[in-house]
């Protein structure tokens, strides 16, 4: 780890331990129960989406099972938890996270092993068997799974290596941050293994790892393994935070927002899918409270990022590092600043749209009212979408002549940058 | 008996189902090797169009507007969205249907809202078509049997006595070569992937009444859909045939016999009623371990016979 990005990771660790306070509500001596349960997320999903990124973007298995092992995670330390409550085992808190992530290894191990026997198309076929499979069971079995109700626990087990009660959100939340820096870091150090370089390889070039010796099918099936541990962690974390499992942590769905988080992160780049979780946990936080439509807005993010950027927002970020290097990135402000006017405009229009249609209809049938800037618009009326419909195509148009502009830019000074270096 | 011949009815009722939605799947993924996620989707938009042309002026003419409507969305997927992908691979492709999940799903219920739909069977075709051992065979059943027999018979025809059929079949086994060859191989996926939603649209139009048309339908059928294509194997809609029926067969011959593994072992003198968790797997009745065996099958079917059952290679 370079010294720039040591900086980086230790500013971020600083935020996420200070970031509750900065919504403290000082008059009441408390702590904002939404921002608390919202970073607490963050912190799980990031481990979540790094470790389903162990497998797309680090040895280009395509997965839709993921969820399972934190399923998996979140359930048995559901039940060590009530086990330890009974007093039949003493174990502390803070490591009881740790069983999630042996239960996660150890279902990994044994769906890892049908399923890395493949690679690519079969290897993701097999995987969402295995999550139809487990998702299926889990309602079939009641004994560990608890039906449809699922199970429900209690974190104050009274056994703490610091004394802490888990009481508030705080002391979780905190728990939570602890266990998210150890599980990247792990994470971080496995890649810099030879294991993660042959996952790299196996990845681009899986022929040419086994005439170095290595057998791709065993480094398959040993990143699928850790990376089941890890995402087992993150759902032990889970199932502490909110004390109670159901079917929703196992199943297809949650397995398809770790692709999403990671995917429109990145997964090319490590940090990546960091990116990716808290953008998506944020925006799911605060836009399911305002809007029906969360899906179709991930949706298209998602496509738009499949067809345009496949690299990712950490890609487009790390785009932009030679010309920062250069110092040219002043160069850029202009032709950045003519996108974000049409920009804004196609989004608002989109959103615009996709809003006034999910008020025409599901908000009809919820008794709910179009509430903007203070004021109740009428959807059924022409004027909103006239100015939807306008903004969305009168922006599009502009947005296509100002990319053209902007990738004029861009493509002059990326061959200034490499004109020089070829001098040098 | 009676028990027998009504079940094996509707395995086939169901099966066909199955094979209609599973066919074009089939084809696309064979030929272009994408794997289509949004299929499932729109054979639910099949059945949401047949509904609202059906309210408008009937189910005859749905029955042939909505699949042609279906046909021309998955012709404006390739065109629009999946050439743009190709040049990332297959997996930039696949990313791209799977996002087209959640646009499809959420676009549905914002249009028509969160509400299964009342879409029935039409009039002219609800009464029993025959009694078998004094329960009704109802005649909607056998109308979809008759259209799927049709359109298993036109699918057969057009592939093996037309001159697009055989570039079809020569394109599943050998698509570069038929490029070679100097056919337009993207006009040839476009008309394959518009085919095969038009079949999943046809799907959704006689299974929407048949089952429920909900915003949920999808998910339900989708990975019983990737099972079939995945088990029957690829390049051959011979093994998607068999599989479909296969399928159709095993979830309806699960929901009737209501046995548990524990009573099959209990003229072994096995007494397997303990009341753990090992337990549970020998008290669960059949019903509700059904919905786990195709998932079950198609796993052991990749480990052990990748290519599936008459495959012509591996998946």
């Amino acid at each position: 780890m370079s010294g720039s990005s040591a900086k980086w990771w230790i500013a971020l660790l600083l935020l996420a331990l200070l970031l509750p306070w900065g919504f403290y509500d000082w008059a009441h001596a408390r702590h904002s129960g939404f921002m608390i349960s919202m970073l607490s997320q963050c912190g799980m999903m990031i481990i979540f989406a790094l470790s389903y990124n162990m497998l797309m973007g680090q040895a280009g298995l395509l997965s839709f099972c993921h969820a399972v092992f934190f399923g998996i995670g979140g359930y048995t330390v559901a039940h060590v938890l009530s086990t330890i409550g009974h007093g039949d085992l003493a174990i502390p808190m803070e490591a009881v996270p740790l069983f999630g992530g042996l239960a996660g290894l150890a279902m990994a191990i044994v769906f890892g092993y049908m399923a890395t026997k493949q690679r690519a198309t079969a290897f993701a076929m097999i995987t969402m068997g295995i999550g139809e499979l487990v998702a299926t069971a889990s309602v079939m079995f009641r004994h560990f799974f608890g039906g449809e109700g699922g199970i429900t626990t209690d974190r104050m087990i009274e056994n703490s290596v610091f004394g802490l009660t888990y009481s508030q959100g705080i002391q979780v939340y905190y728990l939570i941050v602890a266990w998210t820096v150890i599980a990247v870091m792990g994470m971080y150090f496995l890649t810099q293994t030879p294991l993660g370089r042959m996952a790299n390889a196996c990845r681009d070039n899986f022929e040419r790892a086994q005439f170095v010796g290595y057998d791709p099918k065993i480094v398959r099936f040993v990143q699928f393994a850790l990376s089941g541990f890890f995402a087992g962690i993150g759902g032990a974390l889970y199932a502490v935070t909110y004390e109670i499992m159901t079917f929703d942590a196992l199943s297809a769905p949650l397995s398809a927002n770790a692709l999403l988080m990671a995917y429109i992160g990145g997964t090319t780049v490590f940090a990546g899918p960091i990116l990716g979780a808290v953008l998506i946990t944020v925006l799911q936080s605060y836009i399911s409270l305002l809007s029906n439509s969360w899906l179709v807005y991930v949706g298209v993010l998602f496509i738009a990022m499949v067809t345009f950027v496949p690299a990712g927002l950490a890609g487009i970020i790390l785009a932009h590092k030679p010309i920062q290097q250069a110092g040219q990135m002043r160069r850029l402000t202009v032709p950045y600043l003519r996108l974000v006017i049409p920009g804004v405009a196609v989004v608002f229009g989109f959103i615009g749209m996709v809003e006034l249609l999910s008020f025409l209809t599901i908000g009809a049938a919820q008794g709910k009212k179009l509430v903007l800037a203070g004021s109740t618009i009428d959807v059924a009326a022409f004027m909103p979408w006239a100015v939807s419909v306008a903004c969305l195509f009168g922006g599009g148009v502009w947005l296509r002549l100002e990319s053209r502009v902007f990738n004029r830019v861009w493509e002059q000074v990326t061959l200034e940058i490499k004109a020089r270096e070829a001098v040098r | 008996m009676e028990v027998l011949i009504v079940s094996l009815l509707n395995g086939l009722v169901y099966g066909m189902l199955l094979f209609m939605l599973a066919s074009g799947l089939t084809l696309i993924f064979s030929m272009m090797g994408v794997l289509n996620f949004a299929h499932a989707s729109i054979y639910m938009l099949g059945a949401y169009f047949a509904f609202e042309v059906s309210r408008w002026v009937g189910f005859i003419p749905a029955l042939i507007i909505a699949p042609i409507a279906c046909g021309a969305i998955g012709a404006a997927i390739e065109i629009f969205g999946l050439r743009r992908v190709h040049h990332n691979g297959h997996i930039a492709e696949l990313l791209f249907t799977f996002g087209l999940v959640f646009i499809i799903q959420r676009g549905l219920q914002m249009i028509w809202g969160m509400l299964p739909m009342p879409y029935r069977v039409p009039a002219f075709l609800d009464f029993p078509l025959f009694v078998l051992y004094g329960a009704n065979f109802p005649a909607y059943r056998g109308f979809m049997l008759l259209i799927s027999a049709v359109m298993l018979l036109s699918i057969f025809l057009l592939l093996k006595k037309t001159r697009i059929g055989l570039i079809i079949q020569a394109a599943l086994t050998h698509p570069q070569m038929v490029s070679a060859l100097g056919h337009n191989v993207p006009v040839v996926f476009t008309t394959v992937f518009a085919g095969g939603c038009l079949l999943a649209g046809l799907a959704g139009v006689i299974g929407g009444n048949y089952l429920t048309t909900e915003s949920s339908m999808a998910d339900a059928m989708g990975p019983i859909v990737f099972v079939v294509v995945v088990f029957g194997g690829l390049g051959s809609l011979a093994g998607c045939f068999i599989a479909s029926i296969l399928m159709g067969m095993i979830q309806t011959f699960a929901v009737v016999f209501d046995v548990t593994l524990g009573d099959l072992l209990a003229p072994f003198g096995v007494n397997a009623n303990w009341d753990n968790l090992l337990g549970e797997i020998f008290t669960v009745p059949m019903a509700r371990i059904g919905p786990l065996l195709p998932y079950a099958m198609m796993i052991l079917i990749l480990l052990f016979r990748p290519r599936g059952l008459m495959g012509t290679r591996d998946t």
